[in-house]
């Protein structure tokens, strides 16, 4: 891996000064001086693969810049992909429209002044140059190791580069470039699954044949699937089993979602909710985190303790939301104007030190999950979560995996289950499909809720 | 905007290419919002660009650019070629489209009323006019109102001769009150969730809707939900309003039958179908008052899926998915169609905009409507649960096990509602849940609902389906089983 400061061609921090000075030299004219942008760029391709064939192959790059500008407590965005004077011109004539159009709101503040923002090295070259025949060849080798078992291989690799930046008329300058790359694969037998998938800021700490090679070994394991009595089980959750489903609670850890009385830490806050081993922070700096060290103000991104012993701590704050409760901003605001305020993206959950094969070994009855599926709210307070276990479910018995199970649904509350967790596993970078990446353990879980079991 | 789609075209024309398509797409959005009486978003968006879609050495290559300059162009067209040579690294056959005529065409939506020439303050007018309305009910503790609109225009040009010029405009309007006590938080939204009705019109769609009338009875069921029972648990006839059941259909109808599903190309991330080739014809997907159609034409209303041509120059079809409870129809693509053998494709290859490669997606996939009154649906037992407006939504990989919550519930004796029931759920296994339909209300109370979030692909394309329905009779279904543990 070869991670360089932050380098990106497809918009450069002095292309988007340049532009910016456009966006001022025309807010000028309209007689506006309270004025901001965001830029945007990527540059990515993905390879998908199915039925043991490359089927889709696609690359697609594109820029962006969104005007913001702040009147006395009024406040509009527009947007445009055409970077010519005239284009920005119009945009910020848009925005002004909209803005006058608009009914004041105390709730919006004056633009920020900068701070500080410290620098995140998150770009590898080599990702960003990632060639067609790169994934193919490496598609390749992914699909032989599958086929190799009789099995069908489907799947991804993505590998791309982006650029995020925010400038505004009272000095705040921000840019980020950063790189990924996502390898995922679902390894299919006759009448099951297994899926493994990863992603890194650099392609060259993704194991693609490793990957393989596990979902096929879960498809192995896990075939003739049996069908078992739904009710309540011990479940070990795989990282991405986790992240996918105590992923789903993080929107509520923001305060203008508490103000509004739509969080489930409405009137919850700095009470014990979970159990004594759950510590969890939000902290874009994290080595296995991604992401941009700013927000949508361009206020600085600081590490938050969401959760500690079991106590539910501290909130991310926008500006807006910091003001109204007297706190300080914690950079976690999205682009204004929203509804919505603020939310943590960058998730550590603290792990423990159970390797999965020692909670498999210390199960006499359990069930394994490998990934969840299709996960939605059913309870906003409870946070009682739906949803389905996929591509690899087994049956835990004496310490041993002793068959692969057909799919349960599940109707489990997030705060019973982060009050019912046995074990940590060490915590990883894990990806899954109904979250967003974090850095999270397994967790084995007692009396988790299973409703239903599907037909495979 | 057509030359600079021709010249695309011409630039992926190269050796080895068997075909390519080029779409140029110009669009434009309108997104404004309120929440507790001040301004939400308020914002606009612009975009330009163009996707080029090759098929060289007998596979796929796909590139897409916002950079329009020659060069820029250029460029894409040859990283498509080479993206789909690169694809031959891992080919098993050559990809066979099935055969489609030239088209040339220019298409317009029905639009009575510009909704970017009514003013942004008209519009926050009316959307602050109902939050205020939904406030004035004691108990609610969050009002949010939106409006979106989106007009696109697409040249599609391909190798085959067709160039088609389409621009579509769709208005989306709603709002949601929520109420927080004690321990518990209830909403109701109107016209729908997912930020409300959606639909191929302009302005006019919004008066339509008559939102502000309807503004205080919802906010009043969302407080008196607090004191509404808990739905109970077990097994009943049940009946769903239109907007639920066109989810329902979307979920566990439309994702079933799209054919590249069936076929695997989604196995990794959407799933695949229980719907496996040897059942087309022969299953027996639901009663006889089960009639369902995947229909992209006008004449089937101004859906989030109406157009003229679909995303690789098909003109607009009618298909039969589900005739008198038999399945009988796939949605399909060239390459699908040609796989299974079909004469051609249905019509059904849709992208979310220039960046992204076409897939198979719902156009209008509708249940029809029956030949009962609604006093025959609800009164056609003796007890039933009646349920309304999506709360959750979740069905498994192959699209046999499914649970929905609504909103909102009422217990019916009689025909009449007696009493208010909250947290409803229901869930069941797809072909038995159709199966189990005994009665499905006439035409009067038919609407073509816009679901504006349906998410498919990788990298994911998140896209508007239209699903028409009216209110719907099922017996012996499991309620409950959500909040039974």
């Amino acid at each position: 891996m070869r991670v360089e400061s932050n380098r990106a061609e497809i918009l450069s921090q002095t292309e988007c000064s340049e532009l910016f000075g456009a966006v001022q030299q025309a807010a000028k004219a309209l007689g506006i001086s309270d004025i901001e942008a965001l830029f945007g760029a990527h540059c990515g391709a993905l390879t998908r693969f199915a039925n043991n064939t490359i089927h889709q192959n696609v690359a697609e790059q594109g820029r962006w810049i969104s005007i913001r500008v702040a009147l006395d407590q009024k406040t509009a965005r527009a947007t445009t992909n055409r970077f010519d004077l005239d284009s920005i011109r119009a945009a910020v004539e848009q925005a002004l429209a909209l803005a006058r159009s608009a009914a004041p709101n105390p709730d919006i503040l004056p633009l920020p002044v900068p701070s500080a923002i410290s620098e995140i090295k998150r770009f590898d070259v080599e990702t960003a140059n990632a060639t067609p025949e790169h994934r193919g060849r490496v598609v390749s080798e992914a699909i032989r190791a599958v086929e190799g078992n009789g099995q069908t291989a489907a799947g991804i690799y993505s590998t791309g580069q982006s650029v995020e930046a925010i400038f505004n008329s009272r000095g705040v300058a921000g840019w980020h470039a950063e790189t990924m790359a996502q390898f995922s694969i679902t390894a299919m037998a006759g009448n099951s699954s297994g899926w493994a998938k990863s992603s890194a800021v650099s392609h060259s700490a993704i194991d693609p044949l490793a990957l393989a090679r596990s979902a096929a070994e879960k498809a192995h394991l896990s075939r003739d699937p049996q069908e078992i009595a739904p009710g309540r089980y011990t479940v070990i959750l795989e990282p991405a089993a986790v992240l996918d489903l105590v992923g789903q609670m993080f929107g509520d850890f923001s305060a203008t979602a508490v103000a509004d009385r739509r969080s489930f830490l409405t009137d919850r806050l700095g009470s014990k909710l979970f159990g004594d081993n759950i510590h969890i922070t939000d902290d874009v700096a994290h080595p296995l985190q991604a992401g941009v060290p700013f927000d949508g103000e361009g206020v600085p991104r600081r590490k938050l303790t969401l959760v500690e012993a079991g106590v539910p701590r501290e909130l991310a704050y926008s500006r807006s939301s910091a003001h109204r409760s007297g706190v300080e901003p914690t950079g976690h605001g999205f682009p204004l104007p929203n509804e919505i305020g603020e939310a943590p993206l960058n998730i550590v959950v603290a792990g423990g030190s159970t390797p999965l094969d020692q909670m498999i070994a210390s199960t006499d009855r359990g069930i394994l999950v490998t990934r969840l599926w299709y996960i939605r709210e059913v309870d906003p307070y409870e946070k009682i979560m739906t949803g389905m276990t996929r591509d690899g479910t087994f049956l835990i018995e004496n310490g041993r995996i002793a068959r692969g199970l057909r799919n349960f649904r599940f109707n489990q509350g997030i705060v019973e289950l982060l009050n019912k967790v046995e074990a940590l596993s060490p915590a990883v970078r894990a990806s899954g499909e109904e979250s967003f990446d974090m850095v999270v353990p397994a967790m084995k879980v007692r009396d988790f809720n299973f409703t239903e079991v599907t037909r495979f | 905007m057509k030359q600079l789609a021709l010249d695309a075209l011409d630039s992926a024309q190269r050796p080895g290419v068997t075909y390519a398509d080029v779409r140029l797409i110009e669009s434009r959005d309108r997104e404004l919002g309120t929440k507790n009486g001040k301004p939400g978003q308020v914002s606009s968006d612009e975009s330009v660009g163009v996707g080029i879609r090759v098929l060289a050495d007998g596979c796929w290559g796909f590139a897409a650019t916002d950079d329009l300059t020659r060069t820029g162009v250029e460029s894409a067209a040859a990283l498509a070629v080479g993206i789909a040579r690169s694809s031959a690294l891992a080919k098993k056959h050559d990809v066979n489209l099935a055969p489609e005529a030239r088209h040339e065409a220019t298409w317009v939506s029905p639009c009575r009323i510009d909704p970017f020439s009514v003013s942004v303050e008209e519009q926050l007018g009316l959307l602050t006019a109902i939050d205020n309305e939904l406030r004035r009910a004691s108990g609610v503790t969050l009002a949010q109102t939106s409006m979106t609109f989106h007009r696109s225009r697409q040249i599609f040009v391909s190798s085959i001769g067709s160039v088609i010029d389409q621009t579509r405009t769709f208005s989306g309007a709603g709002f949601e009150a929520l109420s927080f006590q004690g321990d518990q938080i209830q909403k109701r939204s109107y016209p729908n969730s997912f930020g409300g009705q959606h639909q191929l019109k302009g302005y006019e769609l919004i008066r339509e809707l008559d939102l502000l009338a309807h503004a205080p009875r919802v906010a009043e069921e969302a407080v008196a939900l607090h004191s509404a029972d808990q739905c109970p648990e077990g097994r009943f006839n049940l009946i769903l309003d239109g907007s639920q059941l066109g989810l329902q259909v979307h979920e566990s109808v439309g994702h079933p039958i799209e054919l590249d599903r069936v076929l695997g190309s989604e196995a990794n991330y959407a799933g695949m179908s229980f719907l496996t080739l040897d059942k087309l014809n022969h299953l027996r997907y639901g009663s006889d008052f089960v009639n369902a159609v995947c229909d992209a034409r006008l004449e089937h209303g101004p859906g989030l899926g109406t157009f003229a041509f679909d995303d690789e120059g098909v003109p607009a079809q009618s298909s039969d998915i589900i005739r008198n409870g038999q399945f009988v129809g796939y949605m399909t693509s060239r390459e699908t169609a040609a796989a299974i053998g079909a004469p051609r494709s249905n019509g059904t290859m849709r992208a979310t905009s220039w960046a992204r490669l076409p897939l198979i997606r719902m156009t209008n996939v509708s249940l029809l409507p029956g030949e009962q009154t609604l006093n025959e649906v609800f009164g056609g037992v003796d007890h039933a649960i009646y349920m309304e407006t999506n709360r959750s939504w979740s069905i498994d990989d192959k699209r046999y096990n499914f649970q929905f919550g609504c909103e909102i519930a009422w217990e019916i004796k009689n025909g009449k509602r007696i009493r208010m029931l909250k947290n409803p759920t229901y869930s069941g296994i797809t072909t038995e849940f159709w199966n189990a339909c005994s009665a499905v209300a006439n035409r009067d109370h038919w609407v073509l609902w816009g679901v504006p979030n349906c998410g498919k692909g990788q990298p994911e394309q998140v896209i508007g389906t239209g699903h028409g329905a009216s209110p719907a009779r099922f017996h012996n279904i499991k309620v409950g089983a959500a909040y039974a543990g």
